[in-house]
């Protein structure tokens, strides 16, 4: 707010607590949407039931007509199961900012003296800790089923770290994709409609050497193959892209930061923006 | 057009100014031409039908909406230019409730307050304060989703409470609501008035504007058509009138009474009526004379003029018209698909 014009009988606010008041604020509207998720755990099963069932049958049922070079497919299988669960959560974002645009409860937040952007933070933050969720049940799953790690623990630990920071960065972009359509249900639907392809034509859960040609440079450049190929580096899992020729794939690592770094360069200005947009009239 | 800017002193006993106010959407024109006055501790009511700009004009002056061209400052602070300010001292409740569905009532009223600045051991005891003012604790712990029509007003203006506003705007805040719930929410906005906050309030109930407000204006199409006290208003259309049923039509009732009008005597087959100046005893005069002529009456009626015969006489159309529009959505669909 600028100070020129307060009456002297207004109590006026310190500039320097904005900040402090952002954080406030962004902690409030993420217990907000953890609320929900406690009002209604079955929002959860796409962060908990599904990645252990998808890990469970993948594992068994790919793996028993899957030979790896260097190592058996359930430990192949793992950091892919990771990063494709872990996207395939995301489209919940999506459908959750469109549902929170529909009700009336932001015409109250916009009533409200809080930044338009503690919104969205919450809502990310929030979703944040439904992946570190995810991905905890995910190791969970694939150490009782005998997936096994060949790192340090700090190495092991970036591997999560690595996909945890893709699928935040893929949240992002289901955010604006939430905004830009007009109700939950377009959101639900174009939000499938992008994360199957993805995650399927990808190095996540089958090598790509198997496939056809066109297939395999887009399943090769395709930012998943590289955070998979990146988590199975840093495990130190069976990784056969590494020696296959395919540059995004030999070098994983750096390439996965690139693109969750672009991701989010890209949509967290692009969410405000689209948010400003649908508030306002 | 841009927002022209607002003179930098604003007089501190009115803390809801607004001149001039513009808004448009698209080739619709909600708000034509807005300005008003709200005076310290008083509540301006905001009379007009559907569609008449009265929650444009609401959104304007609580920061939603950003106007065309003209100003407002509310609680000294110009709406375009501090947004952040004005939301630190206003509370809004509109016609749908601007709640979280799947909180419970306490959490909502828990996160307004801390959103709007409050500690969390604040937060928490005015969000008790509320409910058992709003008479709610019984449902505090249940889901929003849950409430009833009623229960949603209440929750909703005690989210715009919880933050002891000093100004408060109601748009429309007894539609859809039963006669008892619209009593109490009577009750409500007067004790707030009594406590010294500001309220504008729209309504298209012209007994709700006549019971409730101490200036009312009245806004057709967008336009500002008439301000002043309820009395002032009914002023305009005239003073008392007579009604009477005669058992019969009679040839020469126009010449009898013509002495006691104030007025054209108006005939109607067996109605009768005169406009009457209030002196003491005139309906039994009347009678007497009809009754001295031969004449016999069925029924007499004095009737004062009501802010519809007000509304009537400045707009040439009734106060509710028939046709709905996005202005103000049907009541009785309110919180069906929440």
């Amino acid at each position: 707010m600028t100070a020129t014009t307060i009456p002297l009988d207004e109590p006026s606010v310190a500039p320097d607590s904005r900040i402090g008041d952002w954080v406030r604020d962004v902690g409030v509207m993420t217990r907000r949407n953890l609320l929900h998720i406690r009002r209604e755990p079955m929002q959860l099963s796409d962060v908990t039931i599904q990645p252990a069932l998808f890990v469970v049958l993948f594992v068994f049922v790919f793996g028993s007509a899957m030979v790896i070079p260097g190592g058996t497919y359930k430990d192949f299988a793992i950091a892919g199961m990771l990063t494709m669960v872990m996207v395939t959560a995301t489209p919940g974002t999506a459908v959750g900012i469109s549902t929170d645009l529909h009700t009336g409860v932001i015409d109250r937040f916009r009533t409200l003296p809080m930044a338009p952007s503690t919104i969205l933070a919450g809502r990310s933050l929030a979703d944040l800790l439904s992946l570190v969720l995810c991905a905890t049940i995910v190791a969970i799953t694939g150490f009782l089923i005998g997936w096994r790690t060949d790192a340090s623990l700090l190495s092991v630990l970036a591997g999560f770290g690595l996909v945890l920071l893709f699928a935040y960065a893929f949240s992002w972009l289901m955010l604006c994709m939430g905004m830009a359509v007009t109700d939950p249900e377009s959101a639900q639907a174009l939000s499938w409609l992008l994360v199957f392809p993805i995650a399927f034509v990808s190095y996540a859960i089958v090598p790509t050497e198997g496939m056809p040609a066109v297939l395999r440079s887009i399943a090769n450049w395709n930012p998943l193959s590289s955070v998979s190929a990146g988590a199975r580096e840093l495990f130190g899992n069976p990784n056969p892209a590494a020696h296959s020729g395919a540059w995004p794939l030999e070098h994983a690592i750096p390439v996965a930061i690139g693109w969750s770094l672009l991701i989010l360069a890209v949509t967290i200005p692009a969410a405000i923006r689209l948010f400003r947009r649908r508030t306002a009239d | 057009m841009t927002p022209s800017p607002a003179p930098p002193s604003s007089s501190a006993d009115h803390p809801i100014r607004a001149e001039g106010l513009v808004k448009s959407f698209g080739d619709t024109h909600a708000v034509r031409d807005v300005s008003l006055e709200v005076p310290a501790g008083t509540i301006l009511g905001v009379l007009g039908p559907n569609g008449a700009g009265k929650t444009t004009t609401v959104r304007m002056l609580t920061t939603l909406s950003v106007p065309d061209a003209g100003w407002a400052r509310v609680a000294g602070h110009d709406v375009v230019a501090e947004p952040r300010a004005v939301r630190r001292r206003i509370g809004v409740t509109g016609q749908n409730a601007t709640l979280d569905e799947n909180l419970t009532g306490r959490e909502n009223l828990e996160m307004v307050a801390r959103l709007g600045g409050a500690s969390r051991p604040t937060a928490r005891s005015r969000a008790v304060e509320m409910l058992e003012r709003f008479e709610l604790p019984h449902a505090a712990d249940r889901v929003v989703k849950g409430y009833s029509g009623g229960m949603r007003r209440r929750l909703d203006l005690a989210a715009s409470l919880v933050g002891h506003p000093s100004v408060l705007f109601l748009d429309e805040p007894t539609t859809g609501l039963d006669p008892t719930s619209r009593a109490g929410m009577w009750d409500i906005i007067r004790e707030l008035v009594a406590d010294g906050t500001t309220v504008l309030l729209t309504t298209q109930y012209l007994d709700e504007a006549d019971l409730l407000a101490d200036r009312i204006v009245v806004i057709d199409q967008g336009t500002v058509i008439a301000e002043g006290t309820s009395p002032q208003l009914k002023a305009r259309v005239g003073g008392e009138r007579l009604q009477l049923v005669l058992s019969a039509p009679h040839p020469s009732v126009r010449d009898l009474l013509a002495p006691l009008a104030a007025g054209e005597v108006v005939v109607d087959g067996r109605t009768v009526t005169m406009p009457v100046d209030p002196v003491p005893g005139l309906a039994t005069t009347v009678v007497r004379t009809l009754d001295g002529a031969g004449i016999t009456v069925d029924d007499v009626e004095v009737r004062r003029p009501s802010l519809d015969d007000v509304f009537f006489a400045l707009t040439g159309h009734a106060a509710e018209p028939v046709t709905a529009d996005d202005d103000d959505p049907l009541p009785e669909l309110e919180g069906a698909n929440r």
